[in-house]
């Protein structure tokens, strides 16, 4: 089984935790005084997003992880998996509803995700920074006011609701920066 | 393309080098002789947690040294007088924020001073160096009871693990007293004892004696460590000048090496034969001068203050 030793520890690096896959999110090296060394990390666990600090013995091996992160197209959703294809390849994965979780509202068809799998099977979901949502549904508001001054909430065709300018209208594409769900502008 | 560019800016090399010509400046107006002992010879340290990098020379195994210490005591036992080095150093496996295999360490020795002399120079320097004027006195003990309410020298090692897990997370197995003590003391206190302030914390407990003699009631060596802002800056030592108790320490060194499962280091004996012959009494102390330069220059990252780090 692969492994790593602490001394090949980088931010970004997959690792097996209690039988579950995770990825160091920071890493200290650390030796105080004359001491044993040890390597401090933080872990992201990849299925629940839970965060801990770990502590290991300077030079220690640890379990490789088989994670990968391949860019995939995102084709459909059949209600209970999410399904994407390797462009490549064609193969096709589906991912469930844990692995997708709320993303889902910003997949678009044939939008380009990061899909990011443990021994073969989709665990995380990572949709494109920024995508492009059709408006279906929004108070009218104040016709002609372009001023952008003030917000309502829009609901787009994926189901997300986001905020928008007043002047957005129902029908119009905006752009969304899916880290924080916040409107980037309108979409040509 | 191939990353050819140095590390560290033109700007903060001019710095070092300032800052390299200040040091000498401040030996040379306190009558302290500069050596520079080689930085390959033929034996290494028994410190059972460092591992030195070895070469061939001529069919010879040869170390890369850890630290200057051996090679400048035997100067000293050999009528050298007060003198100091700035001496690149290496160590294997160590890197970080704050290490590189490669390093520069001041060293120097004052003849017939205690620690607490010594710790009084160290902060000259340092806040020449720097322009931190501020500076805290404390011993190891009081530092654990004033931080983390505990007294490192009466809990138990039960009480001691789980504190140490409630504080730190998760902890490997077969951790020693002196790992959660010093793992404790590096992230629990070492970050918050010294801002702004020059930091020393004094008398180790006698497992953590290393190169220094034991004071009177023997449950506490002459060491010190110096800290500020987060960086511990230097380890400096009353030195212990009896070769018999040395020898006792690197074999100890060598049994902890052995159930530690480490290869085992020949001992020295040019440096035990200099110890026998006679160390002055004196202090010493290493100084991490690439250390120094982040926080004169106030950089978070060891690589912006060398030329060409890994």
């Amino acid at each position: 089984m692969a492994s790593y030793s602490t001394n090949e520890f980088r931010n970004g690096l997959k690792i097996m935790q209690d039988n579950e896959p995770c990825i160091i999110v920071e890493n200290e090296f650390v030796r105080p005084g004359k001491g044993q060394a040890f390597a401090r990390a933080k872990l992201k666990y990849l299925l629940t997003g839970r965060m801990v600090e770990r502590t290991f013995k300077s030079g220690e091996s640890v379990e490789a992880a088989d994670v990968m992160d391949q860019d995939m197209e995102y084709l459909y959703t059949d209600g209970e998996f999410w399904h994407f294809m390797d462009p490549a390849s064609f193969e096709q994965v589906a991912a469930d509803a844990k692995a997708v979780g709320d993303n889902a509202q910003w997949l678009i068809e044939q939008d380009t995700c990061m899909v990011t799998t443990w021994n073969g099977n989709p665990i995380v979901i990572t949709p494109p920074i920024q995508v492009t949502l059709e408006v279906t549904d929004t108070d009218p508001g104040l016709k002609g006011d372009t001023s952008g001054g003030g917000n309502k909430p829009a609901t787009c065709n994926t189901g997300a609701v986001v905020n928008v300018p007043l002047f957005v209208q129902i029908g119009e594409k905006i752009k969304v920066d899916t880290r924080t769900g916040t409107y980037a502008g309108r979409a040509k | 393309m191939t990353h050819w560019q140095p590390t560290a800016s033109i700007n903060t090399l001019r710095q070092r080098a300032d800052t390299l010509k200040q040091v000498r400046t401040f030996f040379q107006q306190r009558q302290v002789m500069e050596v520079d002992t080689p930085a390959l010879m033929p034996h290494t340290v028994t410190d059972p947690y460092m591992t030195a990098l070895s070469v061939d020379v001529l069919q010879q195994k040869m170390y890369l040294q850890t630290s200057p210490e051996y090679a400048m005591k035997r100067l000293l036992a050999a009528g050298s007088g007060d003198i100091y080095q700035l001496a690149k150093n290496y160590r294997a496996d160590e890197q970080g924020r704050k290490h590189q295999p490669e390093f520069t360490l001041l060293e120097w020795y004052r003849l017939g001073w205690d620690h607490h002399q010594l710790m009084d120079e160290v902060y000259e320097l340092v806040s020449e160096i720097t322009g931190i004027t501020k500076r805290t006195n404390i011993t190891y003990q009081q530092a654990f009871i004033d931080h983390l309410s505990l007294d490192p020298t009466v809990i138990t090692g039960e009480v001691l693990s789980e504190r140490a897990e409630q504080l730190l997370g998760e902890l490997p197995d077969n951790m020693l007293r002196e790992d959660y003590l010093s793992l404790l003391f590096a992230e629990k206190i070492e970050p918050i004892i010294a801002e702004q302030r020059i930091t020393f914390v004094y008398d180790f407990p006698a497992s953590q004696s290393s190169l220094a003699r034991l004071l009177s009631d023997k449950t506490v060596a002459g060491r010190f460590e110096c800290y500020c802002n987060g960086l511990e800056l230097a380890n400096g030592f009353w030195e212990l000048t009896d070769a018999k108790e040395q020898m006792q320490r690197f074999q100890h060194d060598q049994t902890v090496r052995q159930t530690l499962d480490r290869p085992s280091v020949d001992i020295d004996q040019a440096f035990i034969a200099a110890l026998e012959h006679g160390l002055p009494d004196c202090s010493g102390v290493a100084l991490g001068f690439d250390r120094l330069l982040m926080l004169a220059l106030n950089k978070s990252d060891i690589r912006d203050v060398l030329p060409f780090a890994r």
